[in-house]
């Protein structure tokens, strides 16, 4: 059996699940002057209480704006826990480091920061590039920044093309093996991401993180 | 004979609520502002005096010119025709179908899947809409994959014009095209001036939101009032995502954004015909789509539509379509939802027939579909109509054992126009529908194209223009890089 939660712990969980974007930093810096170790708040607290958010949708009682709350309340919490982490000297593992944008032509970012905000509240380093991403920038920007995943958002489909052409020209650098890429969008499906040699596809943000995880065990192992 | 008919209508807002949410409108627009990213409309803004952050392109509209601007605005617009014989009134309680525009994709019959669509698909579905009765106009129903991307909007409408003799509904992709597009309809017409009398197409302009009018947008509501082309303002807003979640909360940011529409138009030329329409969606927060047969969607398109009607704008909506992927039960529910809905509401243009897939994908059997649930529609609002006076009290002098009605020569004088005469509805007793292949409404929609392509007949006047008209066409490809156009056909 699991040992009954610390009722700081309990109550910073809760804030996460019922995505109470106000109360979870505060509840965090409770958790801290309590003694608490950011990192056990973290993996005890926090982490779990996301992946039941994610559970929650999956089951089809959470919908999109309970969704983005929970992302939003996590995000509070962890911005004040890794702050701590640091000053502690410690650091929390990366996940990945996720390069992610809507492609060029499409001005739609409402999946896209879906998706950036569970990626983050799931322990991802992301770097929004925003919408419209010209193909070069988000090879560009991946290289400079050492990321481990190119996240591709479409939402038309006459700009879905645009997530092949940046697959075409990683292939053409010849980088096509240092990064993963991974494609998602309204009109993009599992047998799209296949043919345009897309590494992975998500049907929802929320499966978006299970993905990016499985990618980067693939990739051997987290970042340090 | 007495006519006195009354016209079944809808509403669903009460006076009050209609007053608070132009009252807010106009009060969003003097407090939040609105983007406009073009330069020209907002140096017309300057001119008349609007506040401006040049830095953010945002405009601070105040109350007094948008009244200024409701009361140049005309209260209907007049459409004719391609040979300018057939006049359509675009305002009132006068109703219009038109096939849902700019799909990508088409629905294979043979395969049930989409494709892409081909200059020959665009051909085959101006002519089908042609033989639609119910459809009073075309729109650019189709883009078609057989041309460059960058010419993809002109194209459709140069087809369109090359073999239809309705109006159309039409709308730019790019800037660039936008002269094109119109030097295409003035070619038809013969000069400016004659295009701005007999106004043959509508111009479909879509402000981002929330609160914005793109570079595009703009310059399409500008180039085409100063011509005397109809602007239609279609905001988009999706409930909880790109506009605030309340039904009404909607109606004032989608409000919002027509009046600076409006305004823009009326500072390029008072008096510019504009059209209040829309295309909002109650977003669906599980899927995190735009269904646009939920009820949500279609509450928001009438009560917009009485707002406008209580200005005196002529309204339009995109109604009568489907977000099914097949022509099935849910296509047939949320079409005749839509387009019942939207007659009753009296609105002027009603956009949709054939669509599919959030506006993304035509069929042609679901337009022949649609031509019936339209009729069915226009019938409706066709009310009741006291044809004699007495209504019935003549008709049973005969009264006996065998009496019936059908012997009369009152039943042979009004059945017509009493009833709505479906064209693949099935009404076959069993053995006969048995007998004729027991298809379903799909199958005998595929007959049904089949007939009706064999009636179609090409009107002289496009035959006529076809040599102006692939100039222009044929001019604007070479810019985009293609050399030779597709064959057209005919």
């Amino acid at each position: 059996m699991k040992p009954e939660l610390n009722k700081h712990l309990q109550d910073l969980s809760q804030a996460i699940i019922q995505g109470l974007v106000d109360e979870a930093g505060p509840l965090a810096e409770k958790a801290l002057t309590e003694e608490l170790p950011p990192l056990q708040v973290i993996e005890q607290a926090c982490v779990p209480a996301i992946e039941e958010v994610g559970r929650l949708w999956e089951a089809g009682d959470y919908f999109l704006p309970e969704l983005i709350a929970g992302a939003e309340a996590m995000k509070a919490a962890m911005a004040v826990l890794q702050e701590a982490l640091k000053s502690s000297g410690q650091s929390l593992k990366s996940a990945g480091r996720v390069v992610i944008g809507t492609v060029e032509g499409d001005i739609h970012d409402i999946g896209k920061n879906l998706v950036a905000s569970m990626l983050r509240a799931s322990g991802f380093e992301v770097i929004d590039l925003g919408a419209d991403v010209k193909v070069e920038k988000f090879v560009e920007v991946a290289a400079s920044e050492e990321a481990d995943i190119i996240a591709l958002s479409a939402l038309l489909t006459t700009t879905m093309l645009n997530q092949k052409k940046v697959v075409e020209l990683l292939v053409s650098r010849g980088l096509k093996d240092k990064f993963t890429v991974m494609v998602g969008g309204a009109p993009v499906t599992e047998k799209f991401a296949r043919e345009i040699g897309a590494d992975g596809y998500g049907e929802s943000a929320v499966q978006a993180v299970s993905v990016a995880r499985k990618l980067m065990a693939r990739r051997g192992g987290n970042h340090d | 004979m007495t006519e006195a008919v009354l016209r079944p209508g809808v509403r669903f807002l009460s006076q009050q609520a209609v007053e608070q949410i132009i009252d807010e409108a106009i009060e969003l627009l003097q407090k939040a502002g609105i983007f406009v990213e073009n330069e020209e409309a907002l140096k017309l803004l300057e001119e008349a005096g609007q506040k401006i952050d040049r830095r953010k392109s945002r405009v601070f509209i105040e109350r007094s010119l948008v009244e200024e601007c409701l009361k140049t605005c005309p209260s209907e617009i007049r459409l004719f025709d391609l040979d300018g014989s057939r006049e359509y009134l675009v305002g009132r309680d006068e109703i219009h179908f038109d096939p849902g525009s700019a799909a990508i994709k088409i629905l294979d019959p043979a395969t049930l899947k989409e494709r892409e669509a081909v200059t020959t698909d665009l051909v085959t579905l101006y002519q089908l809409v042609e033989t639609l009765e119910n459809l009073d106009f075309q729109s650019t129903a189709l883009v078609s994959a057989d041309v460059p991307e960058e010419m993809a909007d002109i194209y459709r409408l140069y087809l369109g014009l090359l073999f239809s003799r309705k109006p159309f509904v039409t709308g730019i992709f790019r800037v660039e095209s936008l002269k094109p597009m119109l030097d295409l309809l003035v070619a038809v017409r013969g000069d400016e001036k004659t295009l701005a009398e007999k106004p043959l197409a509508i111009f479909d302009a879509c402000p981002s939101p929330p609160l914005k009018w793109s570079r595009l947008t703009a310059q399409s509501l500008i180039d085409c009032s100063r011509l005397g082309v109809p602007s239609e303002l279609i905001p988009m807003g999706l409930t909880g995502a790109t506009s605030p979640v309340t039904l009404a909360g909607t109606l004032v940011q989608q409000l919002a954004e027509s009046f600076c529409g409006l305004v823009i138009c009326q500072l390029a030329r008072p008096g510019a015909p504009v059209i209040f329409g829309g295309s909002p969606a109650g977003f669906d927060m599980r899927k995190g789509t735009t269904p646009m047969g939920a009820p949500e969607t279609m509450m928001i398109d009438c009560a917009f539509a009485q707002i406008a009607k209580h200005l005196g704008f002529p309204t339009h909506a995109y109604m009568g379509l489907s977000d099914s992927k097949l022509v099935d039960a849910q296509a047939g529910l949320e079409t005749a939802m839509g387009a019942t809905l939207a007659a009753l509401a009296g609105i002027n243009v009603i956009s949709g027939a054939g669509m599919l897939n959030f506006e993304s994908t035509q069929s042609l059997e679901k337009l022949v579909i649609d031509n019936d649930i339209c009729g069915q529609a226009l019938r409706l609002v066709r009310g009741i109509t006291l044809r004699e006076k007495p209504l019935a009290l003549h008709l049973f002098a005969d009264l006996g054992p065998d009496f019936n009605f059908l012997v009369l020569p009152h039943t042979r004088k009004w059945y017509r126009q009493e009833h709505y005469f479906s064209s693949v509805l099935d009404r076959d007793v069993y053995d006969t529908w048995t007998a004729l292949g027991r298809l379903d409404i799909f199958e005998r929609a595929g007959k049904e194209i089949t007939r009706r392509l064999s009636l179609y007949q090409r009107p002289e006047l496009c035959l006529e223009k076809a040599g102006e008209l692939k100039k222009i066409m044929k001019a604007y490809a070479g810019s985009c890089g293609l050399e030779q156009l597709p064959e057209a056909g005919g």
